[in-house]
């Protein structure tokens, strides 16, 4: 029993994200393939997902349209996507709750809903709404689990983790919202899982636990754990995914690196300056007007170094001041709204693979 | 504890592991239904009671003054309330709560959390049943018994036919609530028509024969004629032809332990409609 714990159950300083994902890529590349001599990649394999529901009356709804991804042995892999996108219907044919209408779909190479055996032993899994007995206290619930598990933590070790320990003898309707998410997020670390599927791990808690539950992923991460998640919390995908994957209307519209999926839109700049002097505003290389009322314009521009330029030089030429002068690159939010809104087209990018028609 | 199967015996790794899963599950069941008083209530009072109102009745099929007929009713209210009315419940109250779709997200095998929810109310029902076979041996003055295999059979064969039935009567169950009404069915059926408080000859033929094709009438005729050798058309049989007696009520239990299984796997939900 000693053998089982690999991930660190103390709490350290948070240090910076970038230089954590970092370490784990080059602890990837050191460690290419695992102990069964597999390819890292794909310890998640999914191809041509789809999944609908039978309605009554209707020909029903198919909340995945053919989705494909892989998540790779050691790192985050985000589903984003406003409510009702798909994330949670498609995890659950991963996690191995539902069967996939068509489409295949592979956990360590196995179809996680027939070798369910095989299996569940090394994933955990925290579903969106707990589901645990009001009547229990927390660590009945946690001992109930454990003694369900191949090879579970100590129960004390995982309150602690989750920062539960002093709820301990507490009922679990006694528990705040938060607290349950944190309940169900400690049955999913339980079992020292290889692979853990967290659906909106930080949904409904205050920045306290939100952060310890982000810290709590990243010991995880650290430890070798894969980890898979749902969200739109966007910050939480920007600071913990290595990969991620936009989807809308149960299909993936945009999926790669953080960076890359920002960098999709389009960057903007925005100044105020005084309209009344003898310049007018050029046409811009790259740059569309966005918003311009009297005195500050917004541009929208996919070539910021140059549209940049170009504004600076008219403005020197012209000695136009240029006031609460900002540029920046496009943010994972604006790429996320701008699906939301409808403004790209739901087509396949990236690594999603091809839709079938 | 055993870390691996591989240290353990082959077969008794996987065997253990599973036995050990359920047994989480049903201490966990044990400790909510101690503290569910009405749950409690139904458990341990009402079978007792039931048992002293069949037997109050002026005529009944299994004779009250014998220990046999009072065994034999016991293991019926037992099987009905503690088993399949409190599996019932208890099932619909965790499938409501999302209790048994987080369950099967688990490394629990569906057979297991069944087996796991009914653990509790089996070994309340069989505890009151070796309650009342100790009565019917001191106080009413029970003989040995003709074939106890018999009274064990029906009893196991018993509580996996209404443990299925539970897990099938559960989509007809829309909430807690609901399962005073939706179990009515088997419950009165199983009591007015299984041979206890009225001998089947009182009914017309056709509703004898179709008393001899359920569950519960056959449970009971297996109690009463491994203990007393008496078969319900009032022939005293001994030795290995009770198990020729037995054959028929044998062959119906286990037709309704595949019914019950196939309603089980047909119906049964793990998670609320939506």
């Amino acid at each position: 029993m000693d053998d089982i714990c690999h991930c660190p159950s103390v709490r350290r300083s948070p240090e910076p994200m970038r230089s954590a994902s970092a370490h784990r890529r080059s602890w990837l590349d050191a460690e290419g393939m695992d102990d069964k001599g597999m390819d890292n990649n794909g310890i998640v394999e999914v191809r041509d997902l789809r999944r609908r529901f039978s309605g009554r009356g209707t020909r029903g709804f198919e909340a995945v349209r053919g989705v494909s991804f892989s998540v790779r042995r050691g790192e985050l892999y985000a589903l984003l996507g406003t409510n009702g996108a798909g994330k949670t219907s498609t995890l659950e044919v991963i996690e191995g709750l539902a069967p996939p209408t068509s489409g295949t779909v592979r956990v360590f190479g196995h179809d996680p809903f027939r070798a369910r055996r095989a299996v569940r032993p090394r994933i955990g899994i925290m579903l969106q709404e707990g589901g645990f007995p009001a009547d229990l206290t927390v660590t009945e619930t946690v001992r109930m689990w454990a003694g369900t598990l191949s090879r579970p933590r100590p129960v004390d070790q995982v309150l602690d983790l989750v920062g539960l320990l002093h709820r301990a003898r507490v009922g679990v309707k006694r528990l705040s919202g938060g607290e349950r998410r944190r309940l169900d997020m400690a049955i999913a670390v339980l079992g020292d899982p290889e692979v853990l599927f967290l659906d909106e791990p930080s949904a409904g808690l205050d920045p306290e636990s939100r952060q310890r539950t982000r810290q709590l992923v990243r010991d995880l991460l650290e430890g070798g754990t894969t980890v898979l998640l749902t969200t739109h919390d966007l910050q939480e995908a920007e600071q913990l995914a290595d990969r991620l994957a936009i989807m809308h209307r149960g299909l993936i519209v945009r999926s790669g690196t953080p960076a890359e999926v920002a960098g999709s839109q389009p960057a903007r700049v925005s100044f105020a300056w005084d309209p009344g002097g003898t310049a007018s505003l050029p046409e811009l290389p790259g740059g569309v007007v966005e918003a311009s009322q009297p005195g500050t314009v917004v541009l929208r521009t996919e070539t910021l170094q140059r549209t940049l330029r170009a504004l600076l030089d008219w403005a020197g030429r012209h000695d136009v001041t240029l006031r609460d002068l900002v540029a920046r690159p496009a943010s994972l939010e604006q790429a996320f709204l701008a699906i939301a809104e409808g403004e790209v087209a739901a087509v396949p990018s990236g690594d999603s693979g091809r839709l079938a028609a | 504890m055993s870390t691996t199967s591989a240290s353990a015996g082959p077969g008794t790794g996987a065997a253990g592991a599973s036995v050990r899963r359920m047994g989480s599950l049903a201490r966990a069941e044990a400790l909510l239904l101690r503290r569910n008083p009405v749950a409690l209530l139904n458990a341990f009072v009402g079978p007792l009671a039931a048992v002293l109102l069949l037997g109050a009745l002026p005529r009944t099929g299994a004779d009250p003054e014998s220990g046999a007929g009072i065994v034999a009713t016991m293991t019926a209210v037992t099987l009905l309330s503690v088993v399949y009315y409190n599996l019932v419940t208890a099932l619909v109250a965790r499938r409501e709560e999302l209790v048994l779709k987080r369950l099967r997200s688990g490394q629990l095998g569906d057979a297991e959390i069944l087996a796991g929810a009914a653990a509790p109310g089996i070994a309340i029902a069989w505890m009151q049943v070796v309650v009342a076979v100790a009565a019917g041996f001191l106080v009413f003055g029970m003989g040995a018994p003709a074939n106890p295999v018999l009274v064990l059979t029906g009893a196991l064969a018993g509580t996996a036919v209404f443990v299925l039935l539970a897990a099938a009567s559960t989509a007809m169950t829309r909430s807690v609530e609901m399962a005073q009404i939706s179990t009515m069915p088997v419950v009165i059926v199983s009591l007015v028509l299984g041979g206890l408080p009225f001998p089947l000859d009182v009914w017309p033929e056709p509703l004898q024969v179709l008393a001899r094709l359920l569950p519960m009438t056959r449970v009971t005729e297996l109690v009463q004629l491994g203990l007393t050798g008496t078969t319900t058309a009032g022939n005293s049989v001994a030795g290995l032809a009770t198990f020729g007696e037995a054959a028929p009520a044998l062959l119906v239990l286990v037709l309704w332990i595949v019914l019950g299984f196939l309603g089980y796997r047909r119906w049964m939900r793990w998670e609320p409609r939506r």
